[in-house]
Parts: structure tokens; C-alpha cells; sequence
């Protein structure tokens, strides 16, 4: 056949047909000999997931039970990789901590996640404040459980953190050399009832603006800063430039009050806190961990510090 | 007795997490107390008994010598924190459903709440203002309390009891802590939301909120007391009550902690012992100062033309 193909033309033509028949003949077989191979190889891999390269792009370690794989299970984690891979065995036990610490940054996220929901509803506007309030109780689906969530885990929170204050006092957890974390957590509780405070005002409605002018008409008594203060008026504070009028945007608690609580309270406070919380559990590690519970320590074997 | 009224301020909605507030407290309070209580009975034991000191893990919870020291993160914590995470879930979520967030009429600067309270967690800010000016309830005790706070660990210089639960080691610094917290903040709290009616008035709980119910208190000024007219005769006289006030009051608190806290006294710097004297004079002020005014019905102690203590 070669010879031929080389001066006939139609010769050409014969050996092209006859090679493209062949081909797709051998492509049949191949799909029909590799595909069930292939089937099978892909079913058994599927048995095990975490062979396939997806997986193993994600997870970077193996997952079977041994001891570097369970260290490894929290150090390779963003996440987890706040916690040691191992801890003191008392420290778990939860009548030492309460868990309190933990259970305030729980729903620091829980205020996050239904705050930003509340977000989508609400408009920080005299006009519409309070409307959307309205609008969130008896029309968005679900808007009232939204809105009892982010209402409730707020109190809750202030409750957590005073109980985590708490057991850190009684713990004497604040002593060397946690001092400087003891610090950041004094901040971090400001913030916290700052946070709740801000959020009071923003249903527009007569519980929080009574609350809120309250709260802010003790800043017109600030020493040297508010103008009903000790010295206010000396230094030429009026109810026109002094602390209140800062914190207000106004002299009354009016439309520049809400749109600055609404800021604070979604924007500025909110990330504010969330350095100082990655600061305090850094130094929570940083520091050696949880203080305890500690070995007792006799007054016999103290070694006073040398003047 | 009018059950109504005070069914109507304990189920405030913003009034529940209070009341809920005061049994978690007695329980963690009893919580902190038992471990303090086996801890101290711990040291009582190893303090009389050098040998078994020598040896012992000085815990009060079990331990057997062929545990290990030290558990995995995962399961042992994070199974914990999962669960945690679930409770306070549900918690929130059956709160969430059974009870909602109030809602009152839109804001409208020309009608007056009465009682207008704050947030509850500043109703003890506010209670204050019955016995001192804005500039001192709203202003400066705020300020004194985060101060005083984050001066904790640096006047608290007992190296005893870190990281475990004691009182017998401790007690002067857990009793100041209690008596801030539990009585000057919570306690004030409590009175503000559930004692102060219209006119931040006192009803007891199941009085009746009468919002017509006026009181005529003469209140008095402490200089008024001993005659004194002039402005300067009174400015200066304040000054010699509350300098005196500070003064001996002091000398007091160092004759007892001089005694009763040696040790802590011989390792405390001047500047620690003073803001120590400082903090603690402050806070036992407030009380007298509630005192004063409950028992004499005395405004101020201090005038001068710039302000009034
Ligand atoms: C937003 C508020 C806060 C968050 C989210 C938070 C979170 C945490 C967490 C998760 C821990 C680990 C141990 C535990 O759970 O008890 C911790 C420890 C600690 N916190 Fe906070 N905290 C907050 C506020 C505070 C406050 C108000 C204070 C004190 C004034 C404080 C002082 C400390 C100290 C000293 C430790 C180390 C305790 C130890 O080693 O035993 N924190 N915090």
C-alpha cells in the first residue's frame, strides 16, 4: 500500500480512510477496556476522601488517631493554633475557668453575625430608625428571633464578662506576670459595656433615647470639658463645643447622635475590641497558659525579693 | 403588697438578665468558695507537716502519680468549648423565643420617661447621682474605677495565691474586691432597677409606683450645720473635712494593715501603699457619704464656687 500511495492520488485518499477507521476502532476499544478501569480506580478513591488531592491540598497532615496527628490537628489550624497542642489536664476542668472567657468571645461572634444581619434591615436615619425596627419585628422573616438574639447575647455578654473579671480576681490569676493581660481585659470590659451602650439608642424608640440622654448629660458635667463641669466655663466651654457636643455631633441627642452611635457601634468599637481580644489571647499563651490550677503555694516558701 | 407593680419591673425584659444575674452570682460565688475552702484545708495540712509538703501535688483535686501532666488540645478542650458553644446556643435561642426585646413608643424628646434609667449595667452610676454631683457619679468614678482596676496587680504585690482558689492567703484583697463589686456595684444595680420608681423615688418591692408622691427632705449642708456663712469660711472648712477625712481615715487603714497584713505592708513601696490608701479611702467613701446623707440628710461636705462635693 505504501508504494501505491505515493503516486496515486486516490491511493491517498483509501490509506486516510482506512487509518481514521482504525483509529476510532482503537478508541472504542480503549473507552470501552480503560473506562471501567478508570470507574473502578475513581470509586475506590472515593472510599478514601482524604487521598484525593482536593483533600490533601486543604488538610495538610494526616487525620488517623496518633499523638503527632492530634498536636498537628490544632498547630495546623489558623484557628485552633490560638491553643497549645497541649494543656495542663486540670485546666479543662471547667469549675476552675467557668469557661467564661471563651463563652464572651462566643458571642462576641453571635453579636457579629446577627449584627451584621440587623445591618441589612436598618437605616441609622431619624426617618427610618425606628421604622425599620417596626419592619424587623413583624415582617422579615425571622427578623424578631434576629433581633431578640442580638438584644439577649448582648446582656449576656456583659454578664460573661463581669463573671470572667471575676474568677480571674479570685483565681489571683492578674498576679505576675499577667499583669499587663489583666490590663488589656479592663479595656476590653470598657468596650464591651461602650458596645452596649452605643446599640441602646439605635431602635430610635423612647426607652433608649431616655437612657441615652441620661447617660450622655452626666458629659456635661465633665471637669474642665463639659460646660456645667468644675472649670468648664473658665476654659469657655459652652453646650456648643464640650465633650457632649463631641460625643453627640449636636447639643441634643438628635439625627448626628444616631448616625455617630450607629459608627461606633458597628464600625469603631467593634474593631477596636477585636485587636485588643487578639492581643489578650495571644498574651493569655504568651504569659504560659491558663495560671492554673496551680500546685499551693506555702507562705513558708516565699523568697521575699531582695531592696 | 402589690404584686402587680412588682411583677411588672421583675419581668421588664431588660430587667431579666438581673435577675438572672443574682443567682449566677451565688453560684459561682459558692463555686469559687468550695474550691477555696478544700485549697485552704490543703495548706492548713502541708503548713503543719514539712514531710508531706515535701512530696505532695499540692492540689486539691485528685491526682495519680501515673497520669500524665499534660492532655491533647484535641478532643480534651475543644470538645469542651463545642459544647459550651452548644449550651449557650440554646440558651439564647430559647430565650430569644420565649421573650423580646422591648420596644417603646418612638424616641420624642418632649415627653420625659420618668423613671428615665440608664442601661442596667450603669444603674449603679446612676443611683450615685442621689449623693453626689454629675461631675463625681458620671465622670470621675468611672475614671476612678478603670484606674483603680488596672492598678490591681501593681499595689497587689502577694505573691500567695496565684492560680488557685484561697481566701485564708488573700483575704484582704478579696474582701476589698468583694465589697466593690458585689456591694458598691451590683448591690447599687439592684437598688436602681428594682427599688427606684418615678422621681428615681424608693419603693420597696410590691410598693406601689405613685407617680403624684412627692417628698419634702430639707437637705441640709454640712457647713450649714456648724453656721458657717461665708463662701470662703465654707470652701476652706470643706477642704479641712475632706483633706481630715483622708488623713485620718488613713492613718486608721495603716494602723490596722500595719497589723493585720504585715507582710504585704513590709513589701509595699510608699507609691504602692499610697494608691493602695488612696482606692481604698475613695471607695469607703462612697458609703459614708450615703450614710451622711440617709442619716442628716446632708447635701454636701464641700463648697467652694466651682463645685460641690
Ligand atoms: C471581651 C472581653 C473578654 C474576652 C473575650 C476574654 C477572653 C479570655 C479568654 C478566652 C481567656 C482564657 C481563659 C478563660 O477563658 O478564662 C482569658 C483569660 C484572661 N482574661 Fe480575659 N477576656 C475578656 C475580658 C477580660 C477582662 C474584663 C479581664 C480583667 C479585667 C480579663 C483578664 C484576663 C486574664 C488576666 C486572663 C488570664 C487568666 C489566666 O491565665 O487564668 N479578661 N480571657
Amino acid at each position: 500500500m505504501a508504494e501505491e500511495n505515493q503516486n496515486g492520488k486516490n491511493g491517498n485518499r483509501v490509506g486516510l480512510l482506512e487509518r481514521v477507521k482504525a483509529g476510532v476502532k482503537e478508541d472504542v476499544q480503549s473507552l470501552k477496556s480503560d473506562l471501567p478501569v478508570k470507574a473502578k480506580e475513581q470509586i475506590e478513591g472515593l472510599k478514601d476522601p482524604t487521598k484525593t488531592q482536593v483533600f490533601t491540598s486543604i488538610f495538610r497532615h494526616k487525620h488517623d488517631d496518633t499523638p503527632r496527628n492530634r498536636a498537628l490537628g490544632v498547630l495546623s489550624n489558623v484557628f485552633l493554633h490560638l491553643h497549645p497542642a497541649k494543656i495542663n489536664r486540670d485546666a479543662v476542668r471547667y469549675s476552675y475557668t467557668w469557661g467564661m472567657g471563651g463563652i464572651t468571645f462566643y458571642l462576641f461572634i453571635v453579636l457579629t453575625f446577627t449584627g451584621v444581619l440587623l445591618m441589612f434591615y436598618y437605616h441609622p436615619s431619624k426617618v427610618q430608625a425606628f421604622r425599620d425596627v417596626l419592619y424587623l419585628e413583624h415582617d422579615v422573616p425571622f427578623g424578631k428571633l434576629l433581633r431578640n438574639m442580638h438584644r439577649w447575647a448582648a446582656h449576656l455578654m456583659v454578664i460573661a464578662v463581669w463573671l470572667h473579671m471575676f474568677r480571674v480576681f479570685l483565681t489571683g490569676s492578674y498576679k505576675k506576670p499577667r499583669e499587663f493581660n489583666w490590663n488589656v481585659g479592663v479595656i476590653l470590659l470598657v468596650l464591651t459595656l461602650l458596645l452596649s451602650f452605643t446599640g441602646y439608642l439605635l431602635p430610635d424608640d423612647q426607652l433608649g433615647f431616655w437612657a441615652v440622654t441620661v447617660g450622655t448629660n452626666m458629659a456635661r458635667a465633665t471637669p474642665l470639658l463639659g460646660h456645667e463641669g468644675p472649670f468648664g466655663k473658665m476654659l469657655g466651654m459652652t453646650p456648643y463645643n464640650d465633650v457632649r457636643f463631641g460625643l453627640l455631633g449636636g447639643s441634643i441627642v438628635d439625627a448626628n447622635a444616631l448616625l455617630r452611635s450607629y459608627i461606633w457601634h458597628c464600625i469603631g468599637i467593634p474593631i477596636v475590641a477585636s485587636i485588643f481580644m487578639i492581643v489578650h489571647f495571644w498574651r493569655v499563651r504568651k504569659d504560659g497558659g491558663i495560671s492554673g490550677p496551680a500546685p499551693v503555694m506555702l507562705a513558708s516558701e516565699v523568697k521575699e525579693p531582695k531592696k | 403588697m402589690d404584686w402587680r407593680q412588682l411583677w411588672e419591673i421583675v419581668s421588664a425584659p431588660d430587667n431579666v438578665p438581673i435577675v438572672g444575674l443574682i443567682p449566677l452570682l451565688i453560684f459561682y460565688i459558692y463555686l469559687a468558695w468550695k474550691q477555696a475552702k478544700a485549697n485552704d484545708e490543703l495548706i492548713a495540712e502541708l503548713e503543719t507537716n514539712p514531710a508531706m509538703a515535701k512530696t505532695h501535688h499540692r492540689k486539691s483535686w485528685p491526682f495519680r502519680p501515673g497520669w500524665q501532666k499534660e492532655i491533647h488540645v484535641w478532643p480534651f478542650l475543644l470538645r469542651i468549648e463545642f459544647l459550651a458553644a452548644m449550651i449557650v446556643s440554646i440558651i439564647l435561642m430559647v430565650w430569644s423565643i420565649t421573650l423580646s426585646a422591648p420596644l417603646e413608643e418612638p424616641s420624642n424628646p418632649n415627653l420625659t420617661m420618668n423613671p428615665a434609667k440608664a442601661p442596667w449595667y450603669f444603674l449603679g452610676l446612676q443611683e450615685m447621682l442621689v449623693y453626689f454631683d454629675p461631675w463625681i457619679a458620671g465622670v470621675v468614678m468611672p475614671t476612678l474605677i478603670i484606674i483603680g482596676l488596672m492598678a490591681i496587680p501593681y499595689i497587689d504585690t502577694n505573691p500567695l495565691g496565684s492560680g488557685y482558689y484561697t481566701w485564708k492567703q488573700r483575704k484582704f484583697s478579696i474582701g476589698t474586691f468583694l465589697f466593690g463589686f458585689i456591694i458598691l456595684w451590683v448591690a447599687m444595680i439592684i437598688i436602681g432597677t428594682f427599688i427606684r420608681g418615678p422621681g428615681w423615688q424608693w419603693f420597696w418591692p410590691g410598693q406601689t409606683w405613685d407617680h403624684n408622691r412627692l417628698i419634702y427632705e430639707v437637705n441640709r449642708d454640712l457647713p450649714d450645720l456648724f453656721g458657717i456663712t461665708s463662701n470662703l469660711a465654707k470652701g476652706i472648712f470643706g477642704a479641712i473635712v475632706v483633706g481630715g477625712y483622708y488623713l485620718l481615715g488613713g492613718f486608721v487603714v495603716h494602723a490596722l494593715f500595719r497589723r493585720y497584713n504585715p507582710k504585704d505592708y513590709k513589701r509595699m513601696s510608699l507609691l504602692q501603699y499610697s494608691i493602695m490608701m488612696f482606692f481604698l479611702l475613695t471607695m469607703v467613701g462612697l458609703p459614708a457619704k450615703m450614710l451622711l446623707r440617709l442619716l442628716w440628710h446632708i447635701k454636701y461636705v464641700w463648697i467652694t464656687p466651682w463645685f460641690n462635693v
